[in-house]
């Protein structure tokens, strides 16, 4: 029951990065590549159509940690507490963006909004690339000091940074130069996301520069990920182990890899859906490989007083996890319902798309 | 450690309040917009669908709001109530969970087609998404009072050793004796508030002499829902919920009803007074006797526990505050429900529209709906204290361990300075739609 939950909020979040990291990739695109007032306006409403049913994803898949993993979610969320605050103000600041930019037809007003998307998006997209450079790093766990531990084994707290600035030092933060790296990758990565489905949902005037920018990106993006394998190394040792011992998990690198070369085709690539099926690979990819590495750890301690977060520690009790399994079927049944219906009614590009329309 | 639980309870305090401004009108006004869009089904007059998609517009602008507030609230049970959250997520992580699943999905999934799917799917349709709307923030609604019926009157659970609480029984988190009657209470107080604006709007048009024939449709059928909906939520829903209250936590009953010493025979009821905490008395007070007794228990004699039954650690920790917020809720009740009767009067003799005095008021009265919805929440959060999950998990031993005063209040003053903004360009926005106006009828 816990490696089923654990493989359905990984998906849930998978899910989340894809559809609203479509959004903070739009974001990003919008903040550096759109010039004219046309393409700005569309290519925000390729965002502002379908944030708040992308957002829920976030919700529930955090819903269900709370329910399943417990011991996970309040560690977790106390101890990274600011950097999550910041990520809901953000959220905020992403979403009035979004929503205010043609309430008023004048220029400084759609200026402001857009620059609040813009730049919202792209601090998300780094901040949860950051976050999952701290899941694949670890923490301190029961901020130990000079072996004794300050507080409960699963409990911790990360300061923003540290003076070191180093994923290696005894009390590292939140930030440091591997997390680092590793929200840079999300940037590119949600970057190319974006721009691919700009390319499906609009006819924007950019779209036939996008092309270039995805293919320069994919390029930043290769070295970026060739280098963070690296260091990876590095900072967890013991990070290929699992990928030897259960040799099928290799198949999360091969989607990433897939998506990733595919990317380069960028220019022969005819179907603006195939271009876009390659950037969600790499998403997909780039999580699942993440978390297989780490398996079945969650959080691993970075000190040996305590031990790593599993999912077998963390797990709510097993008769919880069962029922839940059941409504959670249901629940799954009717959202593929609900995805279907929206696909049909809303297909194709939403240039011309307004209320009432 | 004091002061960090403060502020703890001051950003949950803060945060939830300022959400709660906007389901409270999406809750109730789903049902409107339903109501509108079955009678456009039904005559084919043109008006009904236009205040369909008016207050369709009306509903977005909440919902974002609703969503972008909510995600914080969440997200606070792990970052300011770690403790909790570890102990108790294995039975309120499934109400939240499902409500995730079963509520939020649908609601934006099918709030996306109702806003921009009228011209693709043809006008059934777009009534049965904006029906599913409906339903989802309802679903909404159960889940999160699921959610505090099990904080408020714990059941099915199990304590472990460690002092974790586990399911043990699924079904009983919804047959908790305190969820319907908190549920149906919630539920229509938000069709109170929704009703307001819908005839606050109608009558503000009215008085403005613009958009003279929408205007007359959204005060009647504000009116006519404000008063259906005022008097069911004092009763039967509101009646059941204090013998709830007296029932299930007599010393949070005495605070709120504002009984410092126990009568001998049947209690009074308090209309107007302030706790004297010194004293243990109320100053200017206004009271009826035995009334309380024959509501709470149908017996004019019965005797009611007052606040010298109880010790410090078992009476809620500010007692004026729940007091208050408790006078302050049924007082305005009562007072919608006396304007809306005035209203239907008026309305019945076809008058209303040409009473000003009446039109003033019922446009002015529009926050305090808002005002009574906080407040009963006040009610059942404050009378919950000291506790989290009544009778067994303490406030103070829910906050999370490792986050420091200073780091909630740097983020308390950055969610009140974010907010202040949010406020502004909500009623920016709102402002402009109501100015804008429903699609002008063609003659």
């Amino acid at each position: 029951m816990e490696l089923f939950w654990y493989i359905i909020i990984t998906l849930v979040l998978a899910i989340f990065f894809v559809l609203d990291g479509y959004n903070f990739g739009t974001g990003i695109i919008h903040l550096f590549f759109t010039k004219e007032e046309k393409d700005k306006k569309v290519v925000a409403k390729a965002a502002g159509l379908f944030w708040d049913f992308n957002e829920v994803w976030l919700v529930a898949g955090g819903g269900m940690l709370f329910m399943a993993f417990p011991t996970f979610y309040a560690s977790v969320f106390s101890g990274f507490y600011l950097p999550l605050i910041m990520v809901l103000w953000l959220i905020v600041f992403r979403a009035i963006g979004l929503e205010l930019r043609s309430q008023f037809n004048n220029k400084m007003w759609s200026t402001i909004w857009d620059t609040s998307f813009g730049v919202s998006s792209l601090l998300l997209a780094l901040f949860f690339g950051i976050a999952l450079g701290n899941v694949v790093r670890g923490v301190n766990l029961g901020s130990v000091e000079s072996g004794v531990s300050m507080h409960e084994a699963h409990y911790f707290f990360l300061p923003l940074w540290d003076s070191s600035f180093s994923p290696l030092s005894e009390h590292p933060g939140v930030i440091d130069w591997f997390t680092l790296i590793i929200g840079i990758i999300a940037v590119v990565t949600l970057a190319i996301h974006g721009a691919t489905w700009i390319r499906l949902k609009t006819n924007a005037s950019i779209n036939k520069k996008l092309k270039n920018v995805i293919f320069n990106l994919n390029i930043a993006l290769l070295v970026l990920t060739i280098f963070s394998l690296i260091v990876w190394q590095i900072v967890n040792p013991n990070s290929l182990n699992n990928f030897i011992e259960k040799p099928y998990l290799l198949i999360f690198p091969i989607i990433y890899f897939t998506g990733l070369f595919g990317l380069f085709f960028i220019k022969k690539i005819k179907k603006d859906s195939h271009s876009f099926a390659l950037s969600t690979l790499l998403i997909i990819g780039g999580i699942t490989s993440s978390l297989a590495s780490l398996f079945p750890v969650i959080l691993p301690s970075t000190n040996t007083v305590n031990k790593s977060l599993t999912i077998y520690n963390t797990a709510a009790s097993n008769y919880g996890l069962s029922v839940a399994f059941n409504w959670a079927i249901i629940g799954v049944i009717l959202l593929l319902i609900y995805i279907i219906i929206q696909q049909r009614i809303l297909k194709g590009k939403i240039d011309h798309m307004d209320y009432g329309h | 450690m004091e002061d960090m639980i403060f502020y703890d309870r001051l950003q949950f305090a803060f945060t939830i309040t300022f959400h709660y401004i906007f389901p409270q009108l999406t809750m109730g006004l789903s049902i409107i917009i339903v109501f509108f869009k079955w009678k456009f089904l039904r005559t084919k007059i043109q008006k009904y669908n236009d205040a369909a998609l008016f207050f369709m517009k009306i509903f977005a602008i909440n919902f974002t709001m609703g969503v972008v507030t909510g995600i914080p609230m969440e997200f606070q049970f792990g970052t300011n109530w770690a403790k909790f959250s570890e102990l108790t997520g294995g039975i309120i992580g499934q109400t939240l969970a499902m409500e995730g699943m079963f509520s939020f999905f649908l609601e934006s999934s099918f709030l996306a087609l109702f806003i921009f799917g009228e011209k693709l799917m043809g006008q059934k349709l777009h009534f049965l998404t904006g029906f599913l709307v409906l339903l989802g923030s309802w679903a909404s609604g159960w889940f999160i009072l699921a959610t505090n019926a099990w904080m408020q009157h714990p059941v099915g659970y199990e304590i472990l050793d460690n002092g974790k609480f586990v399911l043990e029984n699924f079904s009983e988190l919804f047959s908790n004796p305190w969820l319907i009657p908190a549920f149906l209470h919630n539920q229509f107080a938000s069709v109170v508030t929704s009703a307001f604006v819908v005839a606050s709007i109608g009558a503000f048009y009215i008085l403005r002499n613009k958009n003279l024939e929408h205007g007359k449709l959204f005060l009647k059928t504000g009116v006519i829902f404000g008063l259906v909906s005022s008097l069911l939520v004092a009763f039967p829903t509101g009646d059941w919920n204090a013998k709830n209250v007296a029932n299930y936590q007599p010393a949070a009953f005495a605070a709120m009803e504002g009984i410092f010493e126990t009568e001998e025979a049947g209690a009074e009821i308090v209309l107007i007074g302030q706790p004297n905490m010194v004293e243990k008395k109320l100053d200017n007070k206004i009271a009826v006797p035995n009334i309380l007794s024959f509501l709470t228990y149908q017996d004019w004699n019965k005797q009611i526990a007052g606040m010298d039954q109880f010790t410090k650690e078992e009476l809620p920790d500010n007692i004026p505050a729940l007091y208050y917020s408790y006078h302050i809720m049924v007082g305005l009740g009562t007072i919608f429900i006396g304007v809306m009767l005035l209203a239907i009067f008026f309305l019945w003799k076809k008058k209303l529209h040409t009473i000003k005095p009446l039109l003033w008021t019922i446009m002015f009265l529009v926050p305090f709906p808002y005002i009574a919805n906080l407040t009963g929440w006040y009610v059942a959060e404050l009378g919950r204290q000291p506790y989290l999950v009544y009778g067994l998990l303490k406030t103070s031993e829910g906050v999370s361990p490792t986050v420091s005063s200073g780091n909630t209040l740097f983020t308390l003053l950055g969610f009140v300075g974010l907010y202040m903004l949010l406020g502004l360009l909500f009623l920016i926005l709102v402002g402009k739609t109501i100015h804008q106006g429903p699609k002008p009828i063609k003659h």
